[in-house]
């Protein structure tokens, strides 16, 4: 059974909907992340789940127990907030025991518990000190601190890192993915960056407009987007959308991939299962990771997905591991992964090798993938 | 505020000259405010003999305190004589208690209003919020019979009833302004923690309230002890505030007009609010500029 199940969730603020029809399970020791951008809904989503706004129609079950008109405090849930909410005229130790104590759970108990807390987080030089005096990562570990105090069954996280700098976050990053080990904890984390979505989650889920796009597994949703939004979204950079029409080839069918320099080439594609039959002598959209296009040369094995293409390079990015270097295909820029020493400088011809195994093929209205 | 700062003699002649214009207006204007407040302290220490023979601002030929002692203690007003001593601490009986009534009570609802947003509450704030700017006068013939329908009419209860009820909108309003600056997630984090209304309003705003608390109190002081309309209608003999009773003074005289006697009295009269302006007026400004802590 799972721990939390979010059923048939709908919240609208007014007229406004902000959620459609949500639903997920998420089990015990789960590492669930909600990404998607500004204004998706899944900050309402988290709010909901804490029990922060009412919900307008669906269910929230934790344990087996309906939660909906439940309050926050007997949810047996713990948030930690993106401007950490430390209580600023209450030192390191009461901000953690402040809800121990409204509980009023006996003062021994209290001091043992901070102190296991501190342990865990490295804050013991800090108990005495107040939020004004501490700096950015050990507020943050202050507010995870006040969270882990309470014990609870379920860890609410609303873009924790999002004020950290960038060296700070990738630090904190680990940490929190650590703690998810050490407590097996069950985790709910929201945050719009798909870097700390596909580092920390067991599953991820991609929203978009108050729905659920694809909820799946980091590689699943890397690998195998459902739909032109999620592919987008995911992968830094981003993946590759260009504009191919679909020719017959052979028994099979291929895209057309002009890059300007002599040419068309034909790429096939679609695989046994023929699913672009129907799109013969129309546009689609291609998508492919910058990953999937390197430098190098061709074996020459016939029927590998690998194929060559020659290209004109318009921008180098240099990023120490590789080399960006951006392309035209069809007319639109595409970036390509390159090891740093194939890669040509401005205004020079390039082979460039395109791995079609992992391309993705969509529909060019509806976004919907196709292969 | 970076360049090096000359003596004022070296620098160029159009700076010293608009440093002299700027210097002489100020001291003129402030010589124009001081001279009413000199001539009252020139004029409390002068025997009545030296006032018929001197002039406003002529140094007294001899400083006596008995026009102070006399206005403390034993000139007539109306038919008492008793001095202003009996009516201060009126005042003091009304001022107390309507400020700190008052703030409590603004501070509550500045944070209601800005924390927790209930259906209707923007309309009950704007209403509140009209109350800041209906003229006294409009209010005193519905307070008058409110207060007779109370039984509490000519009292200082009548009166402290009326300060604290119309003192509310401007409380409200400073604390609502201040407590929106704090932010909504520190609420969120006590909800969470188990904190009900007032568990979080004590151990969560008020701690970090002192900024507003201080200009409240300063305000209210202020506008309470000065008051004398609310003073002079919803009050009667022994029960009047000392505005009022400075008033029924400076109007009675058997024959001649004692003016050092008059000037101490007012005097007297100003000395608390002058008191908390030279204590507190800092924290007022910096009250009203403080926000609230980050984070």
């Amino acid at each position: 059974m799972a721990l939390l199940s979010v059923q048939n969730i709908w919240k609208s603020f007014g007229s406004v909907e902000v959620l459609k029809d949500i639903s997920l399970d998420i089990d015990s020791g789960e590492f669930l992340v909600l990404v998607g951008p500004s204004g998706c809904g899944k900050s309402t989503l988290l709010n909901l789940i804490a029990g922060l706004e009412r919900i307008t129609a669906g269910d929230i079950v934790i344990d087996g127990r309906r939660i909906n008109d439940v309050s926050p405090k007997d949810r047996d849930i713990a948030m930690v907030f993106q401007s950490y909410a430390l209580y600023p005229s209450m030192n390191v130790r009461k901000n953690i025991s402040f809800g121990l104590e409204t509980r009023k759970v006996p003062a021994a108990e209290i001091r043992e518990t901070v102190q296991r807390v501190a342990e865990q987080l490295q804050i013991e030089d800090l108990l005495h000190r107040k939020p004004s005096q501490l700096s950015g990562g050990q507020r943050q570990r202050v507010a995870m601190g006040r969270a882990l105090a309470r014990d609870p069954s379920i860890f609410l996280f609303d873009e924790p890192l999002s004020n950290l700098d960038a060296k700070l976050r990738v630090e904190m990053r680990t940490e929190i993915k650590l703690l998810h080990q050490r407590i097996d904890a069950t985790i709910v984390y929201v945050t719009h960056d798909q870097v700390e979505a596909m580092t920390l989650a067991d599953r991820i889920a991609v929203m978009k407009d108050g729905t659920i796009q694809q909820f799946d597994s980091p590689q699943q949703v890397y690998d195998n987007p459902v739909n032109r939004f999620v592919a987008g979204f995911m992968g830094s950079p981003s993946m590759n959308f260009v504009q191919c029409r679909v020719v017959r080839q052979g028994a099979g069918c291929a895209l057309l991939l002009d890059t300007g320099e002599g040419n068309a080439h034909t790429i096939p594609v679609g695989g046994e299962e023929r699913r672009l039959d129907q799109w013969i002598e129309r546009e689609v959209t291609l998508g492919i990771r910058p990953e999937q296009i390197s430098g190098g040369s061709m074996n020459g094995r016939e029927g590998s997905p690998v194929h060559e293409l020659k290209s004109r390079v318009r921008v180098v990015e240099p990023t120490g591991a590789d080399t960006l270097v951006c392309v035209l295909i069809n007319g639109r820029e595409v970036i390509c992964r390159v090891r740093p020493e194939e890669a040509k400088g401005p205004g020079d011809v390039m082979t460039l090798m395109i791995d079609m195994s992992k391309a993705v093929v969509f529909n060019p209205e509806t976004g919907e993938r196709i292969v | 505020m970076n360049e090096e700062r000359l003596p004022l003699l070296s620098r160029p002649p159009q700076e010293i000259a608009v440093r002299v214009v700027v210097y002489g207006v100020l001291i003129l204007v402030a010589i124009y405010f001081l001279i009413p407040l000199i001539v009252m302290i020139l004029t409390s220490v002068k025997t009545m003999a030296d006032i018929r023979s001197g002039n406003l601002i002529s140094w007294p030929r001899e400083i006596t305190f008995d026009a102070w002692k006399e206005a403390w203690g034993t000139a007539c007003i109306g038919v008492a004589c008793s001095g202003v001593k009996g009516y201060f601490w009126n005042s003091i009986r009304i001022v107390v208690p309507a400020v700190v009534i008052s703030t409590m009570i603004g501070a509550v609802n500045g944070y209601v209003f800005s924390k927790w947003r209930f259906r209707g509450s923007e309309v009950i704030f704007a209403s509140l919020l009209i109350g800041c700017f209906i003229p006294f006068q409009v209010i005193l013939l519905p307070m008058a019979r409110t207060l007779g329908a109370l039984g509490l009419s000519q009292s200082i209860t009548g009166l402290v009833i009326v300060h604290i009820v119309y003192g509310l909108a401007f409380t409200t309003l400073f604390f609502r302004n201040y407590y929106v600056t704090i932010p909504d997630d520190l609420i969120k984090a006590a909800r969470i923690d188990g904190a009900g209304f007032f568990r979080i309003f004590w151990k969560i705003l008020l701690p970090l309230s002192t900024p507003i608390f201080v200009v409240c109190i300063i305000w209210q002081t202020t506008q309470i002890w000065n008051d004398f309309l609310f003073g002079v209608v919803f009050s009667a003999g022994d029960s009047q505030p000392i505005t009022v009773a400075l008033n029924n003074l400076v109007n009675t005289s058997t024959g001649v007009k004692k003016y050092n006697v008059d000037m101490a009295a007012a005097i007297i009269a100003a000395l608390p609010t002058l008191f908390v302006y030279f204590v507190a007026g800092k924290y007022f400004l910096r009250g009203l500029t403080a926000g609230s802590v980050k984070g």
